[in-house]
């Protein structure tokens, strides 16, 4: 049943006033501002707290079966919760290979065992969820991913070295790219899904320092690691296909997400703001003839993405290589958010040199930080490039 | 609130309609051979063609009914000229409708019955704006004396040699006004022609020195200059709409060469050097489309206010950006090829050029979004 616009009115008055009660106050430390800056205990307690505190008061889930944790109501509800959480600045949902890509793929082709074991804990953040695709030797080319998993009775055991693995050494499961057949013809087809758990002998992780001096993803070892043959997806040798799946869920090209804010958002408006105070010549450097044309483009820039959203809703206006705006969407966000956090650093004065831990440092250093994990979308999920080579190949038609 | 402000995008039915039909006909009509049997001649446009463009009612769309239009509003040409940009045809649409535009703003009621009725029926119109090359200025040098007689002259005036009418902005008694000219009161000569990069289109500098303006053809006030000021901003908005449908164009040019033409052994497509900034062309192009409509669903028949000021002036920014790019592209990956006359990255590079100079390039229109946005 579809929400009317004055329910969806009344829920947006309930749950705006909600978020305000219950955001909760500054730590004083560090929060991340995406699921991949989730560095220390400290930071996942705090944000695993909050996710329940979400999901208990039927704010996350909303349009998940209610049987497995879900609030079984239409999917416009959450659409509206995240609005809010996002309008009110409360921190992240931050189990989000969970509630975005796992936990879709689940409800949408998993078994009944398969919901009734892993969807709840996904809501409540009593389990984090991981993605074991990327390998030291292949990244962009996952298609080649080597870890093995050899069937033996009841149990697969498993051998290799995935990396980049974000909450790796938080996490209870796994959604696992894994080679069962090395001799199948084609390189995709011998590759099987699995819901692995992570804890279980033969399973390491070692946590990576990332480019901004904090933790958030590991490497991940696999020694003769056994689980439960029933931890395989779908049959063997279709690991490719669903992993592709999952790529639509994660580069919010297919719905069915659980919901919640998957990362603070941070706009233009917050990097005009920031200058207040910063001379160029002497005077503001919001009068600077340059700066001034720079920001005129940032704002088109996030402008066009807004109203880009809004065309994709209009059949008549989207006849031209249809598909473009949703399958272009993380390449231009990912990609405009990087520019316009440079372009904040550099607008700093001298003060943009000043880093996280400087006293002086303006907001703490809040932008040189969220520049460099900026780049954690335009490497993450498929990088700027290939995401290129996929709008060229599907959109355009151009040849491989 | 938000710098990036009113966010509205509607397209009705109406505009569906309009979009669908005018791309049909564009693609029928004007295929690049007959833009091509048109970039020599002297008026630029197939008269037949312009009949059966009238005969759709697109010259009297934006107009009152009262007048002989359909009364759907200057919103409703937005698809029809992004359907003719896309097609390269180029006709006295533009110029017409802005000068019907500027008459019907600025206008008595008088007048508006007396002039626009033969414009709605397709008689072409223009408007008379430059002095010199600059857009960003105001000034106006040429005068309406005391005697209702004219004293100088205009520049760049678009489809001047076949308009019926022209719209000129006028210095009278100090202040702005706008005076209406006859085709037939230019003196002989008066017209000289420009040689125009894009030779779809035509312009020409025009001398009014001489002619004697009616009473009943003069119109001033305050009314006047707020009339000019938005009619620039739609100016701008149709030569962005052309400007996309030419993009759109100049895209689809591209990709078909890069699904054909191999060197080593593979279509050229394949290589990242090129794909990627085509794919570059598709999403400036998708902005400029968003950018466009935005701006048509914030224009209507009564002066325009500031998020259709700044909706204006975003899409022409965007527009003529992502064609310049377009064009320039397009000739670099035909190679060879692409550096003939025969080529059609020829038609778009030049459009690129026409286009960014109409009412204010990039620049010019970022310059006034800065004031707009940040002070
Ligand atoms: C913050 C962060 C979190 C991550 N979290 C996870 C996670 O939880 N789980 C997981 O499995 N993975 C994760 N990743 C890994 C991510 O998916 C990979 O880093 C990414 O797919 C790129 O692979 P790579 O690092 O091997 O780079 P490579 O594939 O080696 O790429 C190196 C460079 O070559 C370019 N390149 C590669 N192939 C092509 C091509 N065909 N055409 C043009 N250019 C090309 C790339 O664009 C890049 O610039 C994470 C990455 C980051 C940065």
């Amino acid at each position: 049943m579809s929400a009317s616009e004055k329910e969806l009115q009344e829920f947006r008055v309930e749950v705006a006033a909600w978020m305000k009660e219950n955001n909760p106050a500054d730590p004083g430390f560090l929060l991340p501002q995406t699921f991949m800056e989730v560095g220390d205990e400290r930071q996942l307690e705090f944000l695993r707290e909050w996710q329940h505190k979400v999901w208990a008061a039927g704010y996350l889930g909303m349009a998940w079966p209610k049987e497995y944790g879900g609030g079984g109501v239409d999917a416009a509800f959450q659409g509206v919760a995240d609005q809010e959480m996002r309008r009110n600045g409360v921190p992240i949902c931050f189990n989000v290979i969970g509630l975005g890509w796992a936990g879709p793929l689940i409800n949408d082709i998993g078994t009944e065992q398969e919901k009734a074991k892993y969807l709840k804990g996904i809501l409540t953040a009593e389990d984090v969820w991981c993605q074991g695709f990327s390998e030291p030797e292949h990244g962009s080319d996952l298609g080649s991913a080597q870890t093995r998993a050899v069937r033996d009775g009841d149990e697969y055991v498993l051998n290799g070295q995935k990396i980049w693995t974000t909450m790796g050494n938080f996490a209870k499961y796994m959604i696992l790219l894994a080679r069962t057949n090395p001799d199948a013809p084609r390189k995709y087809d011998g590759l099987s899904y699995f819901l692995s758990p992570m804890k279980v002998p033969g399973i390491e992780t070692r946590p990576i320092r990332k480019i901004t001096g904090e933790f958030g993803f590991t490497e991940t070892f696999f020694t003769d690691a056994r689980i439960p043959a029933d931890c395989l997806m779908g049959e063997e040798g279709q690991g490719w296909k669903i992993a592709m799946q999952t790529l639509q869920y994660e580069r919010g090209a297919e719905a069915g997400a659980a919901g919640g804010l998957a990362m603070v958002r941070v706009t233009v408006d917050d990097m005009i703001r920031q200058l207040e105070g910063v001379n160029r010549d002497g005077e503001s450097v919001l009068k600077d003839p340059v700066v001034r044309d720079q920001l005129v483009q940032a704002v088109m820039e996030e402008k066009a993405m807004i109203l880009g959203e809004r065309r994709a809703h209009i059949g008549a206006l989207t006849t031209d290589y249809p598909g473009s705006l949703p399958l272009s969407s993380k390449l231009r966000v990912s990609e405009m958010t990087r520019r316009m956090r440079q372009l904040a650093i550099n607008l700093q004065g001298a003060e943009g040199a000043l880093y996280v831990g400087d006293a002086e440092a303006r907001q703490g250093g809040f932008w040189q930080r969220a520049y460099f994990n900026s780049f954690s979308a335009t490497i993450g999920g498929g990088t700027s490039q290939v995401q290129a080579n996929i709008v060229a190949e599907h959109i355009l038609g151009l040849p491989k | 609130m938000s710098v990036v402000g009113n966010t509205a995008l509607k397209f009705s039915e109406e505009q569906a309609m309009l979009l669908d039909v005018a791309r049909q006909f564009c693609r029928d009509k004007s295929p690049i051979a007959s833009v091509r049997a048109q970039l020599e001649t002297e008026t630029g446009f197939d008269a037949g063609l312009w009949a059966e463009m009238v005969s759709l009612g697109w010259a009297g769309i934006a107009l009152p009914e009262s007048v002989g239009g359909s009364g759907m509003g200057i919103a409703t040409l937005v698809p029809v000229v992004e359907a003719m940009g896309r097609a390269m045809l180029g006709t006295p649409l533009i110029s017409s409708a802005l000068a019907a535009q500027l008459l019907l703003r600025a206008g008595s009621s008088e007048q508006a019955e007396r002039l626009l009725p033969a414009l709605a029926e397709g008689a072409p119109a223009t408007i008379a704006l430059l002095e010199d090359a600059d857009w960003g200025s105001d000034s106006v040098a040429l005068v309406l004396d005391e005697k209702g007689v004219l004293q100088g002259a205009k520049k760049y005036v678009p489809d001047a040699a076949v308009a019926s009418l022209f719209v000129v902005s006028v210095l009278h008694r100090g202040e702005l006004a706008l005076a209406v000219v006859r085709a037939d009161q230019l003196g002989e000569g008066a017209l000289r022609s420009n040689t125009l990069i894009d030779q779809t289109k035509r312009s020409a500098n025009v001398d009014f020195s001489g002619i004697a303006v009616a009473e009943n053809n003069i119109i001033t006030g305050p009314g006047a200059a707020a009339a000019l000021r938005d009619v620039r901003l739609l100016g701008a908005l149709l030569v962005a709409a052309e400007a996309t449908g030419s993009a759109g164009a100049c895209l689809d040019t591209i990709v078909e060469y890069l699904k054909t033409r191999k060197q080593f052994g593979k279509l050229i497509g394949s290589y990242q050097a090129l794909k990627h900034p085509t794919v570059d062309i598709l999403t400036e192009t998708d902005s400029a489309r968003s950018f466009l409509y935005h701006a048509a669903t914030l224009v209507g028949d009564s002066a325009l206010d500031t998020d259709a000021e700044i909706a204006c002036r975003m899409a022409k920014a965007q527009a003529c950006q992502t064609l310049l790019y377009a064009g320039d592209r397009a000739v670099q990956f035909h190679g060879g090829m692409g550096f003939t006359y025969d080529c059609d990255a020829q038609l778009y590079i030049r459009r690129a050029q026409w286009s960014q100079q109409q009412f204010g390039d990039a620049q010019h229109h970022r310059k006034r979004l800065a004031a707009l946005l940040l002070d």
